[in-house]
């Protein structure tokens, strides 16, 4: 019975004080091949000090049709902005 | 979904594109949209692992350890490109091993450029500078292409790209600079290179039938003449600097336009090529698949590996 290797999920620190950001994705037969074939194909010219993999069906994503009430609840909350509150002038470093 | 409401997402898909919006994955998008993408994605993707071919060729002959670590360097890089855009066409709901099917079979096309051979180490200074010079043109046209993932992944391809066609002109240069037969061999991998680097554009625009379309998406961003012409007036000085001319004595320069006018491309040569009918189609093909077919074993032991590692695993814990 073949199999087709699984596909994981790269995630790659560019240097420390960054967040892990997707690079891509990448099949693999298990997380250290996943972990050695990132390094060879995402970081060939220095862009990480960090690699994270994860298989791909562990990802849990919304759905783009669900975008609305997701969402757009947040739109009308402006509110949550320093920009809603009037202020004089006059007051600085606020 | 009836044919109206189709018809009405579609008008909003239009609208997205229209605005400059990126396309994702799990986004809803018309059926040919799809088959489109995977169609133009993975034929890009072929051509970057079939590109592998013409260069590996050289590794072992390289004159100097420098060039043969550039060349190292850059036939790695192609593999990786070819890995970045099957990932992208996968996430269009195709998967990788129907991707390579296609390709074996030959129902999926790659660049008719890789059905020529490499046969002196000017070639590949002639790849570098004239082949890699044309896909840069074309490949910066997609960055700002319509579907994210493409997108993405052609920004990171035309980042890497730049230092394949720089050390190619290198090698050019310095054969150049060398002996009499040694610029007498840069002549000749131009002479046998330029044309089919100019056909690297595609068809004229007029016999271009998907032109319309895919401009529409931002699958291209600019036609195939107007693409082969920025090469052509970008390429043409640089001959000039290495002291070697182009084949074409139709070639001349229009003060008038500021553009280049060249001669008449072969096209029954192209079709013939595209059709299967060139020089290596059939040695590149059974390369391909005999590498696939030869590795199917490593493939199937890692996944047994790792299925038993797993196994251990859990027995461990339990």
């Amino acid at each position: 019975m073949k199999k087709e290797w699984p596909l994981w999920e790269v995630f790659v620190r560019s240097k420390n004080g960054l967040e892990h950001r997707h690079f891509g994705s990448l099949h693999a037969a298990d997380a250290e091949m996943a972990l050695e074939n990132a390094r060879d194909v995402y970081t060939r010219r220095n862009e990480g000090v960090s690699i994270w993999v994860v298989e791909s069906k562990y990802i849990t994503a919304s759905n783009p049709e669900d975008h609305g009430e997701l969402f757009e609840p947040a739109q009308d909350k402006v509110y949550r902005h320093p920009t809603f509150y009037n202020l004089p002038d006059e007051v600085k470093h606020m | 979904m009836s044919e109206k409401e189709v018809k009405n997402m579609e008008e909003i898909f239009e609208a997205r594109i229209a605005r400059d919006e990126k396309i994702e994955p799990k986004d809803w998008m018309p059926e040919k949209y799809r088959k489109t993408h995977i169609r133009q994605i993975s034929q890009h993707a072929h051509s970057e692992v079939v590109g592998m071919l013409p260069e590996g060729n050289w590794i072992t002959r390289a004159p100097s350890l420098r060039r043969k670590a550039a060349l190292l360097a850059k036939v790695q890089d192609e593999a990786g490109h070819g890995l970045y855009l099957y990932s992208a066409t996968e996430t269009l709901g195709i998967s990788r091993e129907e991707l390579y099917d296609q390709l074996h079979s030959g129902k999926a096309k790659y660049s008719s450029i890789f059905n020529y051979p490499s046969i002196t180490w000017a070639d590949i200074g002639a790849i570098g500078w004239l082949v890699d010079g044309a896909a840069i043109i074309n490949q910066v046209a997609l960055c700002g292409t319509s579907f994210g993932p493409y997108a993405r992944a052609m920004v990171r391809i035309c980042k890497e790209e730049s230092f394949h066609q720089r050390q190619g002109y290198e090698i050019m240069l310095t054969l150049c600079n060398g002996t009499p037969e040694q610029k007498e061999m840069a002549q000749d991998a131009l002479n046998r290179w330029w044309w089919p680097s100019l056909m690297m554009f595609g068809p004229r625009d007029e016999d271009s039938p998907h032109t319309a379309q895919s401009m529409k998406w931002k699958l291209k961003r600019k036609t195939n003449d107007e693409l082969r012409q920025q090469f052509v007036d970008q390429t043409v000085p640089q001959a000039d600097i290495l002291g070697i001319t182009i084949p074409d004595p139709d070639m001349t320069y229009n003060p008038e336009t500021g553009h280049y006018e060249f001669g008449e491309i072969d096209w029954d040569e192209f079709w013939q090529v595209v059709k299967g009918h060139g020089p290596c189609n059939k040695e590149r093909m059974e390369a391909r698949v005999g590498a696939w077919e030869r590795g199917s074993w490593v493939r199937e032991a890692a996944m047994s590996y790792a299925e038993k590692q797993e196994k251990k695993k859990i027995a461990k814990a339990s």
